[in-house]
């Protein structure tokens, strides 16, 4: 049975790859988007929003990863790149455009007392330097690190924000948001991160360097792990219309509720 | 006449076409495995793939050791079994032999019950009672651990061999329980020294179902036991070949994705063997009654 769906599966992404394929770049009525899988809820709601407004115009999205929807955009196999992260040293000659920032709130269990920890304090959790919560403030008590599996967008944004990649110990690995917070919530000794938007009550938020993780610290900034969601297209090079306009719907005033339904915080516009 | 002749035609092709059809998925699904399989295993290399240690597949320097896994599903296994067969058998005992019939009755559709309750339920009721309960126990940090898993396969797989033994059971001729009883054997000597060997191919039959079900179990081994690459420890977090695979499908690309049907090829593999190996203990069994 499960191979069957995992048939079935193989099948739904090689359709997948097909079709980006064949979207092809910047001809006639199509914008092809190709980059972080972070960005996959985003980019289809903004997808699915532009096209109804605009239905003679065809919308694909692959999700390749940050690095793969740069290198898409710069070989032009791409009209617009999809990334997740701040561009690079090496990665110039494109255009960048925060389109939302995604905050990335710690959380703790309700039972922990430790509220507030610096950024160092978080990463020497992270990579298992700090075993016992009572290093950092708080009760004798063993800590456990949970996180996301390898490849998620939330993984590599945590770990390279606090600059942990590679090097985390985790003491679990659950596949989806809602298990973290759930993981947190079931064990006192728990710490874990998950998406600003989708961080009930169930869990305490720590503040990093002093800051409480809210949309208002997200926009200005004040609150550091975060990380914008940049629309990128090749500098010097002349977009469709359809490209054009689709990133100017993206920038408007118009998709700030589509954009707080993906889970993220609009930037400043 | 003739009408009778062209239904009886239609009927016996629309029945090759059933039959064939689960041998065409075999070797669909066989040939799948192997195509998308095999790639990524020759980049690797065979040696540092199954023996490697570190799994690291989004490194800048990614590791494809699948050792930790293929120990862990093995220890797993094992253990899943040491506590579900003799549970299940003795279950089968009871409830075949020894007791009263309007009990034994009660108790078949319950048994039922357990081998329809989806997987996701069994892990869901360890995430939430038997973790939180090992943790405490034991003095853990935290309780997703492999004992965890090994306990929530223990009992997803008592009902296969609690079924299939009963089963093999009550087919026992009485004649031979009769004979047993008649030169004087007690109730006991009679069900372990007559009733069980006789039907041991049975019993055997009932135990690789468990023990399949066991390896290819993911969801709910992955909602206990913790899903980190680590060198299988009982009361470690840990990573079965199974929960390695759909924990990273969502999000893997390039080789990465590629290893992981080769880590399905892999247990395929192992399902393969452990079928082959106890149909042959099976048909040796048969030999003997």
């Amino acid at each position: 049975m499960k191979k069957i769906i995992s048939g079935i599966l193989i099948l739904a992404i090689a359709a997948a790859t097909l079709t980006a394929c064949g979207g092809g770049a910047s001809e006639g009525k199509s914008v092809s988007l190709n980059g972080s899988t972070s960005m996959e809820k985003l980019a289809e709601i903004l997808a699915e929003a532009y096209t109804i407004e605009n239905s003679d115009t065809d919308i694909t999205y692959d999700p390749t990863g940050s690095s793969a929807g740069i290198r898409a955009i710069l070989d032009g196999t791409s009209d617009i790149g999809l990334s997740s992260r701040e561009l690079k040293e090496g990665e110039t000659g494109i255009i960048a455009t925060t389109i939302a920032l995604d905050g990335i709130s710690i959380i703790t269990n309700k039972a922990n007392g430790v509220r507030d920890l610096t950024m160092q304090q978080l990463a020497d959790i992270a990579t298992g330097k700090v075993t016992n919560w009572s290093e950092v403030g708080g009760s004798d008590l063993p800590v456990v690190f949970v996180g996301r599996e390898a490849g998620s967008g939330t993984r590599d944004g945590f770990e390279s924000i606090v600059g942990v990649g590679e090097v985390c110990k985790y003491d679990q690995e659950l596949t989806a948001t809602g298990a973290i917070i759930a993981a947190v919530s079931a064990n006192e000794n728990a710490i874990g991160y998950a998406s600003l938007a989708s961080v009930s009550d169930t869990v305490n938020t720590v503040k990093i360097d002093g800051v409480e993780p809210t949309t208002q610290t997200v926009t200005d900034g004040s609150y550091k792990i975060q990380r914008p969601f940049l629309f990128l297209v090749k500098e010097g090079e002349e977009q469709s219309q359809a490209v054009q306009e689709f990133i100017e719907y993206a920038k408007s005033d118009a998709v700030t509720e589509f954009i707080k339904l993906a889970g993220v915080v609009p930037s400043a516009r | 006449m003739k009408k009778k002749h062209i239904v009886e035609k239609i009927m016996q092709t629309i029945f090759f076409l059933c039959g064939t059809a689960a041998i065409i998925s075999v070797v669909i699904i066989t040939g799948f495995m192997l195509v998308s399989g095999i790639p990524a295993i020759a980049e690797i290399g065979i040696i540092d793939f199954l023996l490697g240690k570190e799994w690291k597949s989004t490194g800048q320097d990614p590791k494809f050791g699948i050792l930790p896994f293929i120990l862990t599903s093995v220890y797993g296994t094992i253990g899943a079994t040491l506590l579900g067969v003799p549970i299940g058998i003795l279950t089968a005992i009871f409830l075949s032999k020894v007791a009263p019939p309007r009990l034994a009755k009660a108790l078949r559709p319950a048994i039922d019950l357990l081998s329809g309750i989806p997987s996701v339920v069994y892990g869901l009721v360890g995430m939430i009672v038997l973790v939180p309960f090992i943790a405490k126990t034991f003095n853990l940090a935290s309780g997703t651990t492999l004992f965890a898993a090994i306990i929530v396969l223990a009992i997803m797989i008592l009902p296969s061999i609690i079924t299939v033994a009963q089963t093999a059971l009550e087919a026992v001729p009485k004649e031979y329980e009769q004979a047993s009883l008649a030169l004087g054997a007690t109730e006991m000597e009679t069900v372990f020294k007559v009733s069980v060997p006789a039907a041991k191919s049975g019993i055997a039959a009932g135990v690789v179902l468990g023990i399949g079900r066991a390896v290819g179990e993911a969801m709910a081994v992955m909602m206990v036991a913790g899903n980190v690459a680590n060198m299988p420890n009982l009361f470690g977090s840990v990573t079965f070949l199974t929960t390695a695979v759909s924990k990273e499908m969502a999000y893997a690309s390039g080789l990465q994705r590629d290893a992981l049907f080769s880590i399905a090829l892999v247990l395929f593999g192992f399902i393969m063997v452990i079928n082959l190996v106890l149909n042959k203990l099976l048909k040796k069994n048969k030999g003997d009654i």
